[in-house]
């Protein structure tokens, strides 16, 4: 079990930011799988009094505070119209319930899991993240950064999504995913990503413009044959790194006639 | 540390280490409905609300609630018994050991959605794990109390 001597529960991002650079103490976000860890640390810095669990609409973006728990995402009516209902798709496999009223979006994308549905589906979409010290940075990015000692405030999500659609495949209901898929047209340009391969989400952009005449059956399938072709699987007890990598043209080809028609799951 | 909290309508405070965890908490405080199943996050015995939402209690730090409104399936005994008696009529128990974070959660459902469909019913308890029952009788109790509920149809169950 996870251990700890100290609980800070903070009131402002700079004393969790202080508290924070000692390596002993660690942030507390959801806080799940407690008794899977073996440790002791130091004290946990409690975010909960910080009003970072609110999800804004601005006029260009989604502004997702990083104590939003997965089940606010599913359940936001404004995330829904606005993704066609993918970010719903994304998270109400997971687990159930009350694990999704605990788990938060920071949590998730902090801890760059590669089981993560979150990030997936974020990855897909061009988020960025909102770091305290660091200011705003692509989640591309972020996730190719080291763990550090910055506080993860919120996810922006620019108003820059033309249609998406999110896909996965589980050995059983919430289970974690054996592969994700998420594909988007942002900003005119289609992306997708491919996760739980099984390390964490990659993200593919058509940089060649094979979909650049849209969706159609052969651009579909050329630009899952080249998402097939270049993602790196890996094997574990769920599913072996051939099926992954197959399955992903799959899940890509569904992702994007999904969007063909409508964006709709 | 010293926390403050409403359990079941009662104020508590109580001096607890940093790391204690909610659910050895509760049974700590004789609410025994709260039930220790896999602590790995994934059963739902520990189901209890923290200010009206389900939540897992074997996931939880107890000085987190310091402030909060937490009720255990002891403080719900009215809708408990009234829903209880449908999930009995239906054969839903065996051993019983997952029936009240079951119970808690169908109430958070029955709370949100007064009228879920069958997939809705099975989406929302998917986090309820039965080792027994196979679900089937589970989601029978649920939908002949909804109907009762609804004045589909008059009480038929010894209460």
């Amino acid at each position: 079990m996870l251990r700890f001597k100290q609980y800070y529960r903070v009131e402002t991002i700079d004393e969790a930011y202080e508290l924070n650079q000692k390596k002993a103490n660690h942030i507390m976000a959801g806080n799940l799988w407690l008794r899977q860890q073996n440790r002791t640390i130091g004290g946990v810095i409690d975010l909960s009094d910080l009003g970072l669990d609110q999800i804004e609409e601005t006029e260009d973006a989604f502004v997702i505070g990083a104590m939003v728990t997965l089940r606010q995402i599913e359940c936001s009516e404004a995330l829904a119209q606005y993704l066609n209902g993918a970010a719903r798709e994304s998270v109400r496999h997971i687990v159930g319930v009350q694990f999704r009223n605990l788990a938060t979006v920071g949590g998730s994308l902090y801890g760059r899991y590669g089981f993560s549905d979150v990030l997936t589906l974020f990855l897909a979409l061009g988020a960025k993240v909102r770091l305290y010290h660091t200011g705003e940075v692509e989640l591309a990015d972020y996730v190719d950064q080291k763990l550090d000692r910055d506080v993860l405030e919120a996810v922006i999500l620019p108003k820059k999504v033309e249609g998406c659609s999110y896909q996965c495949i589980r050995n059983s209901e919430t289970d974690f995913p054996v592969l994700t898929c998420c594909m988007a047209k942002v900003n005119g340009v289609y992306q997708g990503t491919i996760g739980a391969r099984p390390g964490r989400a990659v993200l593919f952009r058509d940089e060649t413009g094979l979909l650049k005449d849209g969706i159609n059956e052969e651009s579909v399938a050329a630009f899952a044959d080249y998402v097939r072709t270049h993602v790196v699987t890996g094997s574990n007890y769920r599913a072996g790194a051939e099926y992954r990598r197959k399955m992903s043209g799959v899940l890509t080809k569904r992702a994007l006639m999904a969007i063909k028609e409508g964006g709709l799951n | 540390m010293e926390i403050t909290f409403q359990l079941n309508g009662k104020k508590i405070t109580r001096s607890i280490e940093s790391d204690t965890i909610l659910l050895d908490l509760l049974r700590e405080l004789k609410c025994y409905s709260v039930k220790r199943g896999c602590e790995t996050s994934n059963c739902g015995l520990c189901t209890v609300f923290v200010n009206e939402k389900p939540i897992l209690s074997c996931s939880t730090i107890a000085a987190r609630v310091n402030g909060a409104e937490v009720v255990t399936l002891e403080g719900l005994q009215d809708e408990a018994k009234a829903f209880g008696a449908y999930v009995a009529d239906e054969g839903a128990e065996q051993c019983g050991f997952c029936n009240p974070g079951f119970m808690m959660n169908a109430i958070a459902m029955f709370r949100e959605n007064p009228d879920p469909t069958d997939d809705e019913i099975r989406e929302y308890l998917s986090g309820n794990l039965c080792r027994c029952s196979g679900y089937e009788g589970q989601l029978r109790g649920i939908k002949a109390y909804l109907a009762y509920k609804k004045g589909e149809v008059q009480n038929h169950v010894t209460q």
